[in-house]
């Protein structure tokens, strides 16, 4: 035996009084690794509490677990077979430990799922298959225990295999194999049982010796998450842990979200090799030709194949918090070694893990499972988690406890990096030798920038047309910019995939800028559906901004359809199609709001005017 | 150093490199996430593989102090190899001294009395430095209180374990939010086994005290007080025979640490209160 040898980590879960403790103690005896005196000692509990010998008593090591009978915290027992190491991990199966069970499965490589032979398939067998598949664990087979007390019926078997398999199926699990065993007799455990000869698979030994490791992948993109920038000595390092790919001196190297470059310069570890090279799972340090500035939190990666950059993602999330989750709630996110505010913009969906079924009512209740959105107060850098399981995967913490996990989608939502971030750094601003005042006199009024945004058929175009037709009469320079003339010139590369809207709204919002500050007042018309594209062209006219919602429910632009758009959508034909098939983030505090559902389009107008009169004051 | 030089391509990752680089990270949140950290060194094999294990995180330091909750009680060898190896690691030591045997809870079996000793010692250490976060070597397969614990284990206002309701830690994201006047213990060897242990320590050429090899017949397999501990029947001389001798033994690691057998709850009771 060597220290090469591999370890499984399996996780044994499935619902309360289904055996689960009693497999993990007896097969740890059926395969000659009780401790000396364990045995003795089980028996001297167990007579104590008047009970039959309980093999369960090897793993419930807390009092309050053998005095209940019940388990309340996982507990993790080392066995080995000749073939590899295992780390046994108990779960508990009782609703009221949940917790618990996530935090043992989410530790494992794989699971046996266990279902009581007479009882069947109940709330916390369906549950925890549920949440193992979103926990990531893919290697499992199911174990059906108490055949004795069934007969040994292989019929019961079938029905119970049959049932489950359609509702694994269901939520994209497939179970390696469905064992029949007595854990309490040791059948089919470490060895075959004579009392079940129509049986031919593995037994629950064979079984976990076909379980596979999984391993971090050297294949992937490059993924270090910065744990900490060290300057113990005369070195800066960069530390922590490859989640994903290679890395090795002389690679250019992008951080995120800050979007700096440079190159790697060595890879420190101490007392250990020299490599110029690490490779996925090693916790090394990174040295770097150029001393730029670094924080804990961003994620290190090659230029090709950077992860995204977000203030927005979607997820979907179990939910442990003792109080429920809402719109509008606020929580820690930490996702890798990054950690923002993230507060709850949208409830997609509220779903019963053991049913499936749809839940009623808009906040989400412990273990229960949602997709959601969520809005960040800053910046990350992430993955889907289809993409890179660490880095598309982060807890919700709520006051001081972690109250629920998620993995990402981006799915509608676009990467951020190309929006935000700047390529020329060496321009320096030209003084300009006219000043605003100067502008303002001459125009006879101040410059800025009226920001339409509402769903397609609001009526943006139609308020956007007639309010730069009043203020011109009224003597103001006024301008619309709208999609027609911008998609042919400004933006003519620009489709209308995600990241390809938000480049549009990018530029739409820097032009808007640039003429407000010559003084003009600048009206637009997009659908702008999200609040950060938005919140970046604020950011470009400052405080010459002002947003105004442009609001008529979906129904109602529905019925209108101008332009027939939302029929192609509802038809198929339209992809990422606002309303439909991607999101509209109405606005959380805009300057102005305009109801076309309950306004007529000249009491909007003069709503408009009024305000635009107000905001651009006359001088002079 | 000595550093075995090796260019090019590495070998992959084997089962210590793995369990090294799960301690490593979470040296590296626990340094970056808590104020006042300390590691507590209990002298045995556990705490110095956990010293081991932060240079490694930190690249040759131990940006913390380093404890010794100091019982008066402990073998001659074991202070020689503190007083050599707090110099020659150059660590941030501390001792810290332990209240009286009267003073512990009555209740108690004798053994367990004594260790309930070093329990006392920590929390005054605790008060007095008011550190929030203390490393402990403490690992799952010792003992079945300890096979529950978390890697960032909250404890409550007087040190007490909330045993039936720790919170959920997946995915590596640890807790790391307490309110105030509460610490949190950390774990960053709670996924190794004793062999894990040893076979790393052999490995990486890491200092043991005397005491775990044979003399006449004789060894330590833990190391405790020295009026509550004994010594186990074995000929292994080398850490080798030692392996080979756990490969090959069912009796547990610390048959010979009396406070564990004296009552069927005494160890749960001592670690509900903050013992490690």
């Amino acid at each position: 035996m060597s220290a090469d040898r591999e370890t499984l980590r399996v996780v044994v879960i499935g619902h309360v009084d289904h055996g689960k403790s009693t497999l993990v103690g007896r097969l740890f005896h059926d395969t000659g690794m009780l401790p000396d005196g364990k045995l003795e000692a089980i028996r001297a509990m167990s007579e104590k509490r008047g009970m039959p010998f309980e093999w369960a008593f090897l793993m419930d090591a807390l009092q309050a677990e053998r005095d209940q009978g019940i388990t309340i915290d996982t507990a993790h027992i080392w066995f080995r077979t000749p073939e590899r190491n295992y780390v046994l991990v108990d779960a508990p199966g009782h609703k009221e430990f949940l917790k618990n069970m996530v935090t043992g499965a989410a530790a494992s490589d794989a699971a046996l799922l266990l279902i009581d032979a007479v009882e069947g398939l109940r709330e916390q067998s369906r549950r925890h298959a549920f949440l193992l598949h979103l926990l990531g664990v893919r290697e499992m087979a199911v174990v059906v225990n108490k055949m004795d007390a069934a007969g040994y019926s292989e019929e019961r078997f079938r029905t119970i295999q049959r049932d489950y398999e359609a509702y694994l199926a269901e939520i994209g699990l497939k179970a390696q194999a469905f064992i029949p065993i007595s854990a309490r007799n040791g059948e089919n455990l470490a060895s075959s049982s004579a009392a079940m000869p129509w049986y031919h698979g593995p037994t629950v030994l064979q079984q976990l010796g076909r379980f596979q490791i999984r391993a971090p992948s050297e294949n992937r993109p490059l993924r270090m998450p910065v744990q900490g920038v060290y300057k113990f000595d005369d070195r800066r390092i960069i530390a922590g842990r490859l989640e994903s790919g290679r890395i090795a001196v002389g690679d250019t190297v992008l951080f995120s979200p800050s979007n700096k470059t440079t190159r790697v310069a060595s890879i420190e570890r101490w007392q250990a090799n020299r490599s110029a090279e690490a490779g996925a799972g090693e916790s090394i340090g990174v040295c770097l030709t150029e001393q730029i500035f670094v924080e804990r939190g961003e994620i290190l990666s090659h230029v090709a194949d950077a992860p995204v950059e977000t203030d927005v993602l979607r997820a979907r999330l179990f939910w442990l918090g003792q109080r429920p989750m809402g719109v509008g709630s606020r929580y820690k996110i930490k996702l890798h070694a990054a950690e923002a505010t993230a507060t709850v913009q949208s409830i997609e969906r509220i779903f019963d893990a053991s049913s499936l079924e749809e839940v009623r009512g808009g906040a989400v209740e412990k273990n229960s499972v949602c997709e959601i959105t969520l809005r960040l107060s800053r910046l990350v850098a992430l993955d889907p988690y289809d993409r890179n399981a660490v880095t598309g995967r982060f807890v919700l913490v709520d006051d001081y406890d972690i109250a629920g996990g998620g993995v990402v989608s981006m799915e509608g939502y676009a990467d951020q990096r190309r929006v935000t971030t700047v390529r020329a750094t060496d321009i320096t601003a030209v003084d300009h030798g006219v000043s605003l005042v100067a502008r303002t006199q001459r125009n006879g009024h101040e410059g800025g920038v009226l920001w339409l945004t509402g769903l397609s058929g609001a009526g943006k175009s139609t308020l956007a047309v007639a309010l730069e037709a009043a203020l011109f009469t009224r003597g103001y320079q006024v301008y619309v910019l709208d999609g027609d003339n911008v998609r042919h010139g400004l933006c003519a590369d620009l489709g209308f995939s995600p990241e390809d809207r938000a480049e549009n709204i990018r530029r739409v919002g820097e032009v808007a800028a640039l003429m407000a500050g010559a003084g003009m007042i600048v009206v637009t018309a997009f659908i702008s559906p999200y609040r950060s594209d938005r919140d970046r062209a604020r950011k470009a006219a400052d405080t010459r901004f002002h947003e105004i919602y442009v609001k008529a429910d979906l129904a109602v632009c529905e019925t209108r359809d101008p332009k027939g758009l939302y029929k192609k959508a509802r038809a198929g034909e339209l992809a990422n199609f606002t309303g439909i098939s991607a999101p509209y983030e109405a606005p959380t505090a805009p300057e102005l709001v305009v109801d076309t559902g309950t306004k007529s389009v000249d009491a909007c107008i003069d709503d408009l005017v009024a305000y635009a009169v107000k905001a651009f004051k006359r001088q002079g | 150093m000595p550093y075995c030089a090796e260019p090019f391509r590495m070998k992959p990752m084997n089962h210590l490199d793995q369990l090294e680089s799960q301690s490593v990270y979470i040296f590296r949140e626990a340094f970056a996430t808590i104020d006042r950290l300390a590691m507590l060194w209990s002298l045995g094999k556990d705490s110095n593989v956990m010293i081991w294990l932060a240079r490694k995180a930190f690249f040759g330091h131990v940006p913390f102090p380093v404890m010794h909750i100091d019982t008066g009680r402990k073998f001659r060898e074991m202070y020689e190899f503190r007083d050599r190896y707090a110099a020659e690691w150059n660590l941030n030591f501390l001792r810290e001294e332990c209240p009286s045997y009267e003073s512990t809870d009555p209740t108690l079996p004798p053994a367990a009395r004594s260790a309930a000793r070093k329990t006392g010692g920590l929390k005054a250490a605790l008060q007095k430095h008011g550190f929030k976060g203390i490393f402990a070597g403490i690992r799952r397969d010792e003992e079945g209180t300890r096979a529950k614990e978390r890697y960032f284990s909250p404890r409550g206002e007087n040190g007490a374990w909330q045993f039936r309701d720790q919170p959920p830690e997946l995915w590596d994201q640890f807790n790391t939010d307490f309110p105030d006047g509460t610490h949190v213990r950390i774990h960053p060897l709670l996924h190794w086994s004793e062999l894990d242990i040893w076979r790393y320590t052999q490995r990486e050429g890491i200092p043991t005290v005397p005491l775990y090899f044979a003399r006449d017949g004789k060894r330590y397999r833990s190391l405790g007080d020295q009026d509550i501990t004994n010594p186990i029947v074995s000929d292994a001389v080398t850490i080798d025979a030692i392996i080979t001798e756990l490969e090959n033994t069912r009796a547990p690691e610390r048959a010979g640490r009396a406070m564990d057998h004296e009552a069927e709850d005494a160890f749960e009771r001592l670690r509900a209160d903050g013992y490690m």
